[in-house]
């Protein structure tokens, strides 16, 4: 498999990168440019340009508060930038678009809401399709077949609470993956999830990457961020450095991110 | 047998009697069903104040001579705005800015009847419900706007339960957040204000509440919490309404203190949940484990 590389530099005033040299990329499916968000006197992301392509997985690193869900906010079109843009194909990102799925973090759920695991995985299309109708039993059909892809099926009927953490992850790939959508955003999708869990999202990830899609997911766990990412944007309120994850994930970096603090994975551990 | 039927239906013969419990059963259906929603998206605050800021508009139109059902509206819908408004800034949180508006709206209103010469007795109507008022007009009110109100929540059920759930996928979804939400307040405003006359001011919360939370303890499944919220609303107002009829108890207080029975009831012996139930199911498991199979159909299958 190719793996396409981003053509931005970084913006880094701290460190001066020396990446690797890079083969011309595709088109850009997503950009950002010049992106800032300010929450009152605080900014939360400062100046981040960055592009995601077609086949390509990119996890966005950073310590906790470092903007990582600010930026994935503001590519689902659901939060404006202070300043900058950002680009769909060419074309400004003017709120949320049907091409661009979106999971957030488990925790901003209501797990007590009494709903099944088949209706939570075909909410989204059900707001798609037709609002105000019945669901048509393909509808359902196709939820049933989404969640047979995360191991699921057998839960279809069982309420959404009543789930373990990994299991509920699993709905929330499979609610995404009913919107078929050209891009995908994940929020923390490894974080308070099994490893078996991880592992089937990896492969379905990994799926939807040779399907041509871009996926982007935030995480604070650095093996994860190296393991699965084609490309990693390691952020802390502004983008520290970009690439693949071993030019990226290297111990000064990782300190400029992170702080003094940081600890690597052991496979990452032994790189200057 | 025939003796219960005479007495059961003793208070038939009275049309003021047969208009009341036709209102309750209107009002307990139609709140238990929007009092589903208000307590899955954690709005019985909110409740709590639109119906004490409707309570300005009312007076004013009972003044005037107007519809009552317009000047709650208003007011329920300038208060509404008003704490959205002041939410919205970020200075304050959401329940702090109800809790500012809602008494402010209830005291302007009392301040304006308490001008009025009848002052005790309209009040305490207001408050209280005088569902024995209840006249045909009232009737077909309650049934249109009740009506309206449960059509525009089917239309809109998929909206609503996203933004209940999940309300940043709902956002992702390009849901109008802020519209749906304006939209929900008016349709319980409207609940509100129907139910206002059977129950009053005081005592519609537990219509809203009350129902919902029973059937929230019987059901994992929304629409067998809707119907069961429904019913035990219906059954509420009618179990009420008798014993007030029989024991000369206020009917509101009489209809509230049934819901809250069966809340109680509900809470300590539901089949899978309720805190005696579980308990002794427990003990059966210990002392019985060739029993166990009473767990694994009652307790443990909703916990896979």
């Amino acid at each position: 498999m190719t793996t396409h590389m981003q053509s931005t530099t970084s913006r880094s005033d701290l460190l001066t990168l020396t990446h690797a040299a890079r083969e011309p990329a595709g088109v850009a499916r997503m950009q950002t440019n010049c992106l800032s968000v300010h929450f009152e006197d605080r900014s939360a992301i400062d100046d981040a340009t960055l592009d995601f392509f077609p086949h390509e997985m990119t996890s966005l690193v950073g310590p906790n508060g470092a903007g990582k869900s600010t930026l994935l906010k503001c590519l689902d079109g659901i939060l404006e930038p202070t300043h900058g843009v950002v680009m769909l194909d060419g074309q400004p990102l003017r709120g949320p678009s049907p091409r661009i799925a979106y999971v957030p973090q488990r925790s901003e759920v209501d797990w007590k809401f009494p709903i099944s695991v088949l209706d939570v995985a075909i909410m989204g299309r059900a707001l798609h399709r037709n609002r105000f109708l019945r669901l048509s039993p393909s509808d359902r059909e196709d939820g049933l077949v989404a969640l047979d892809e995360v191991g699921m099926r057998r839960f279809a009927k069982v309420q959404i609470g009543a789930l373990s953490g990994g299991q509920q992850q699993r709905v929330f790939i499979a609610r995404a993956l009913l919107q078929d959508a050209d891009v995908y955003l994940l929020d923390e999708p490894f974080s308070g999830v099994d490893a078996p869990t991880q592992a089937l999202m990896v492969q379905v990830f990994a799926r939807l990457r040779s399907a041509g899609k871009t996926i982007i997911f935030a995480t604070h766990d650095l093996a994860m961020a190296a393991a699965s990412a084609d490309t990693c944007v390691l952020l802390n309120r502004k983008v520290i450095a970009t690439g693949p994850p071993a030019t990226v994930l290297t111990v000064p970096n990782l300190q400029a991110s992170f702080g003094g603090a940081a600890i690597l994975p052991p496979g990452l551990a032994a790189r200057p | 047998m025939i003796d219960l039927t005479t007495l059961l239906l003793e208070p038939f013969q009275y049309a003021f009697m047969r208009n009341a419990f036709a209102a309750i059963v209107l009002v307990g259906l139609i709140c238990g069903v929007m009092g589903v929603f208000v307590t899955l998206r954690g709005l019985a605050f909110m409740g709590d104040a639109i119906a004490h800021a409707v309570f300005p508009g009312v007076v004013i139109s009972y003044i005037v001579g107007g519809s009552f059902l317009v000047g709650a509206i208003i007011a329920a819908t300038i208060v509404s705005l008003a704490i959205g408004f002041v939410t919205q800034s970020g200075l304050l949180r959401n329940d702090t800015a109800i809790g500012v508006f809602f008494v402010g709206a209830f005291a302007l209103g009392v301040a304006i009847i308490s001008t009025q010469k009848s002052y005790a007795r309209d009040v305490a109507s207001l408050l209280f419900g005088s569902i024995l008022g209840v006249s045909r007009t009232d009737l077909l009110l309650t049934f249109g706007v009740g009506s309206g109100v449960l059509l525009t929540l089917w239309l809109f059920r998929r909206q609503v339960v996203t933004i209940s759930f999940d309300r940043t996928f709902a956002q992702a979804q390009g849901l109008n957040l802020w519209g749906l939400d304006q939209l929900f307040l008016l349709m319980l405003s409207l609940t509100i204000v129907i139910s206002l006359q059977t129950v009053g001011n005081v005592l519609v919360l537990a219509m809203l509440v009350t129902p919902a939370a029973t059937a929230r303890m019987l059901t994992t499944r929304l629409t067998t919490m809707l119907a069961v919220s429904a019913l035990v609303g219906a059954a509420s107002g009618v179990i009420g309404l008798y014993v007030s009829y029989f024991q000369g108890i206020s009917s509101g207080a009489s209809i509230v203190l049934v819901a809250t029975a069966i809340f109680i009831l509900t809470f300590l012996f539901a089949p899978r949940t309720g805190a005696i139930t579980t308990r002794v199911a427990r003990r059966l498991h210990f002392e019985h484990p060739e029993r166990d199979q009473f767990l694994e159909d009652g307790v443990a299958s909703s916990r896979p």
